[in-house]
């Protein structure tokens, strides 16, 4: 029987960083951003999710009303970066908790500025969450396949209206107190859970040195957990099920797939 | 939505993404406009309006106002005009609220038309109107609801000099109290979310009435705190009240 016959030996090609391939150092400093993408990458491989984020389609006809929802987020975002700078001086004791206010308006460094900030970006992050909201419905964006992004929106507006309702105490004025005892007690009248709701406001069934810290640590830890949480759910929806197109446009199938045929 | 409806949805919606613009940079550069724009407005508000402190807390009362951010007035403005009709006000204080957030929550589940133009949507449109116009119609009134620290009645006749000063100390302790956000006292104050007091020294003994302030019914806040720390406020609070006839 002849021999099946033997593929000549091939040269194997150099491997990069084998022999001579080496970049010069110009060449490497010139490459060193892709370098560093390419390092990231082969460890985290995160490139397919962010082409998948970015680069995806948005149909025709969006117009500024889309731009509400990531206006909501931007306030959110803002809301997050200010508070931060006020944790650093306020202090949440029936005690302390006005001074410490009073101190970050008339002696830190832009104090009132960035309070100021917080305070008028909870407005304005009000107003945009219902002009979303208001986008969403008359668009008819909460119909199949959205009913989820909906359900999940409707929580973040609970959520950012809990956050208006925790931190008008927390300067611990006449005004923001009375309003939250009030607030509370109507709370205590709600079906079912009132109750328990405003016992654990408060920490008890009565208003306590625990009250403040805890309508604290609800305000600054517990609900913007939960709401970055939801909207990171919330904008991974978007994405997947894309952005609605405008409800007044209608679809017509491209040129190139409608075969006209002649009879 | 049917099964064929959701599946012609589908295609409709597919080949519109597909004659779009990528959503980088296209959507992103009009999003990050409506941030800049976003951030000055918070900005030129914060510059224009500060952050204002009130007084310090006093739970023994001086004025207060027991008012809620502007967001809020809505739901304030429920409580009160739902009292009038007594029938309802347990449910109405949390139970419209509650219901309406149902109903928001369910939405798409039960409007399942396939439509989305909202002109073709009459049912949607009128709803849709109806719940703008009443939150802003109960802002609004909730934002121009007079102050309720001003309490001025003229003393029943026949009360001897010294009861008149009780009083007029009374009216004050109410006035700084805030009774007025919730009670219609003669024409000062607001009618509801409580009963108007304007007779209630006729409708309860003075025991009666201090019992109330100590240890209220929802939402009315406890001014137990007071009788703790100025009993000489609280009775004469409570006497003012118990002249009410
Ligand atoms: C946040 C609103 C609110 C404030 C502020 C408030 N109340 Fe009330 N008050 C109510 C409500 C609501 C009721 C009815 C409770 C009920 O249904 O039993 C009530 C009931 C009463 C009653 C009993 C009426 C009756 O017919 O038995 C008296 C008396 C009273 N309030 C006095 C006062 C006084 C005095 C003040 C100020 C020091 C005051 N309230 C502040 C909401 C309020
Ligand atoms: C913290 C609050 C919220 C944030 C940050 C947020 C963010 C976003 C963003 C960025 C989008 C992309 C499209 C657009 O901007 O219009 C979106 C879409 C959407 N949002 Fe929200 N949203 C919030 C609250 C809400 C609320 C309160 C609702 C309704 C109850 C809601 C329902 C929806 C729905 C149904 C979509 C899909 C719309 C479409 O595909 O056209 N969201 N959201």
């Amino acid at each position: 029987m002849p021999k099946l016959p033997l593929l000549p030996a091939r040269t194997r090609p150099a491997r990069p960083g084998e022999g001579s391939g080496a970049l010069d150092p110009i060449e490497a400093a010139t490459e060193a951003g892709l370098t560093v993408v390419d390092w990231l990458d082969e460890r985290t491989a995160l490139s397919p999710g962010i082409r998948w984020l970015l680069f995806r389609k948005v149909p025709r006809g969006i117009n500024w009303a889309y731009t509400l929802g990531s206006a909501t987020l931007f306030a959110f975002l803002s809301q997050a970066v200010t508070g931060v700078f006020l944790a650093m001086y306020y202090r949440p004791s029936i005690n302390s908790a006005y001074e410490s206010i009073r101190n970050i308006n008339d002696n830190v460094f832009l104090g009132q500025f960035v309070h100021g900030m917080h305070k008028w970006g909870a407005s304005v992050m009000i107003a945009l969450i219902f002009l979303h909201m208001a986008r969403v419905f008359f668009f008819g964006a909460y119909k199949y396949p959205r009913e989820l992004t909906w359900v999940i929106g409707v929580v973040l507006l609970i959520l950012t209206l809990a956050m208006g309702f925790t931190g008008y105490l927390l300067p611990f004025d006449q005004r923001s107190y009375w309003a939250t005892i009030v607030g509370v007690n109507i709370n205590g009248t709600g079906p079912f859970i009132g109750p328990y709701l405003s016992d654990f406001l408060r920490g008890g069934p009565d208003w306590g040195a625990t009250t403040l810290s805890r309508f604290y640590s609800i305000h600054m830890l517990l609900i913007p957990g939960l709401m970055a949480a939801l909207i990171g759910f919330h904008l991974y929806l978007v994405t997947k099920l894309g952005i609605s197109a405008a409800p007044w446009l209608n679809a017509t199938e491209p040129e190139e797939v409608v075969e006209v045929v002649e009879v | 939505m049917n099964q064929a409806q959701k599946e012609e949805y589908l295609r409709e919606y597919s080949i519109l993404k597909n004659q779009g613009k990528p959503f980088f940079p296209y959507a992103v550069a009009k999003d990050s406009i409506m941030a800049a724009i976003v951030l000055l407005v918070i900005m030129l508000l914060s510059l224009e309006f500060g952050a204002e402190l009130g007084p310090k807390v006093n739970p023994t009362t001086t004025t207060y106002v027991p008012r809620p951010d502007w967001y809020f007035f809505f739901l304030f403005e429920i409580l009160r005009v739902m009292r009038n009709v007594p029938k309802f006000t347990d449910m109405a204080t949390i139970g419209v609220p509650t219901l309406c957030m149902i109903m928001l929550f369910l939405l798409p589940f039960y409007d399942r038309s396939p439509e989305r133009l909202i002109t073709r949507r009459p049912v949607a449109l009128a709803s849709g109107l109806a719940t703008i116009v009443v939150i802003a119609f109960l802002t609004y009134s909730g934002a121009n609801t007079g102050s309720p620290n001003e309490v001025d009645l003229s003393p029943p006749s026949g009360l001897t000099a010294a009861q008149v000063q009780v009083f007029r100390a009374g009216e004050l302790v109410v006035g700084e109290s805030g009774c007025g956000a919730c009670h219609e006292i003669g024409d000062n104050g607001n009618n509801g979310p409580g009963p108007p007091l304007t007779h209630i020294g006729s409708k309860r003994l003075p025991g009666a009435i201090a019992a109330t302030l100590r240890n209220p019914t929802a939402p009315m806040p406890s001014f137990a705190n007071l009788a703790h720390q100025s009993p000489t406020k609280f009775r004469d609070l409570v006497e003012f009240l118990s002249m009410l006839q």
